[in-house]
């Protein structure tokens, strides 16, 4: 049996395996860069379009405003960052501040990735 | 289609569990395992319509329940990834399988001997951390505190409770070092492989068809370069 058959398969319509340039080229991610990735996470985990990711502005209530976005949610969303945007989020990260809104996650992980 | 069949606990006595399945005597057998907790309700549609992409290409499938899970009637905090895999083993031999197909962190209890697919598969250590950290979020919107290390300390001597999944402490000793079970005749197929995030991210329940037909395809595929 093949070993290796996710490497066989055509990926259609894929975006979790893209990586800013910025990142492949080893320099800190722009807030541009940041700003989408981190929507398109949003998008994945809200089941939204990424045009209605792209309406998201810093004061979009996050955790707290939108029911469907429980504790179970938000740890499934700090996960994904962590694999997409390649940082470690400690338990002492995570305060309501960080997660009430979109600028307040995007602030978070752009002081992440400037640790890193 | 939907069934029951008899799970055997750490006890030594059986438990009955409910069995969904498309059995028509076929050939090829698939064993479906679930993902875990949390994730077995956000994949249920995707998994299930996965089987029924798997019967209408002539390939026989079964879900079955484990003990502490869904309706069992087995308290889940008597559950261990150890009698679970033993649970595995049973329903492997109850219905004549030939293959298995995991779903994430389904890869922790899935039979070496058979050959097989783990779907994005999960360690047990990242299982167990996003439903800490779920805890330590709904703990700290409640004015409590608490951290990871105070749950494990607590929870591998007591057990702990973790999003309404009673987690005992074996349970939890064994997820914290639990890898996909590894095998010659076993594949792993990751997300991107299907195409979109998966469905595990989710906030809600989804469905997308589109998942379900390409992991099917895969598993297809397989079946027939083996044959």
């Amino acid at each position: 049996m093949n070993t290796d058959q996710a490497s066989d398969c055509t990926p259609t319509g894929d975006k979790s395996g893209e990586t800013p340039a910025e990142k492949d080229s080893g320099l800190p991610m722009n807030r541009a860069a940041l700003d989408e990735e981190l929507k398109s996470i949003l998008a994945d985990v809200l089941g939204i379009d990424p045009e209605q990711a792209d309406e998201l502005t810093s004061d979009s209530g996050l955790f707290g405003h939108l029911p469907e976005l429980d504790s179970m949610a938000v740890a499934g969303l700090l996960t994904e960052m962590e694999d997409r945007l390649d940082i470690v989020i400690e338990d002492d990260d995570v305060d309501g501040e960080m997660l009430e809104t979109y600028g307040g996650l995007l602030t978070f992980a752009e002081s992440k990735l400037a640790e890193a | 289609m939907i069934a029951t069949w008899q799970a055997p606990l750490e006890s030594g006595k059986d438990s009955e569990e409910l069995l969904l399945s498309f059995d028509e005597g076929r050939d090829r057998r698939i064993l479906i395992l679930p993902a875990l907790f949390d994730e077995a309700n956000k994949m249920r549609r995707f998994t299930v319509q996965l089987m029924r992409r798997l019967n209408s290409a002539e390939v026989d499938c079964f879900l079955p329940d484990l003990p502490g899970c869904n309706d069992s009637l087995s308290p889940l905090s008597e559950q261990t990834l150890a009698s679970w895999r033993s649970a595995v083993d049973a329903a492997a031999k109850q219905f004549g399988v030939t293959h298995f197909l995991s779903v994430r962190a389904g890869a922790l209890i899935a039979p070496a001997s058979l050959p097989g697919w783990h779907y994005a598969p999960q360690t047990g250590a990242k299982l167990l951390r996003g439903m800490m950290r779920a805890k330590i979020i709904a703990e700290r919107e409640a004015g409590r505190d608490t951290s990871s290390d105070q749950m494990l300390t607590v929870g591998r001597s007591q057990g702990i409770e973790l999003n309404g999944w009673f987690i005992g402490s074996a349970m939890l000793n064994q997820l914290e070092t639990a890898e996909p079970v590894v095998g010659e005749r076993i594949t792993s197929v990751e997300q991107k492989a299907l195409g979109g995030a998966g469905l595990w991210l989710r906030a809600e329940p989804d469905q997308d068809n589109a998942q379900s037909d390409a992991l099917a395809s895969i598993v297809l595929e397989t079946l027939v370069t083996q044959s």
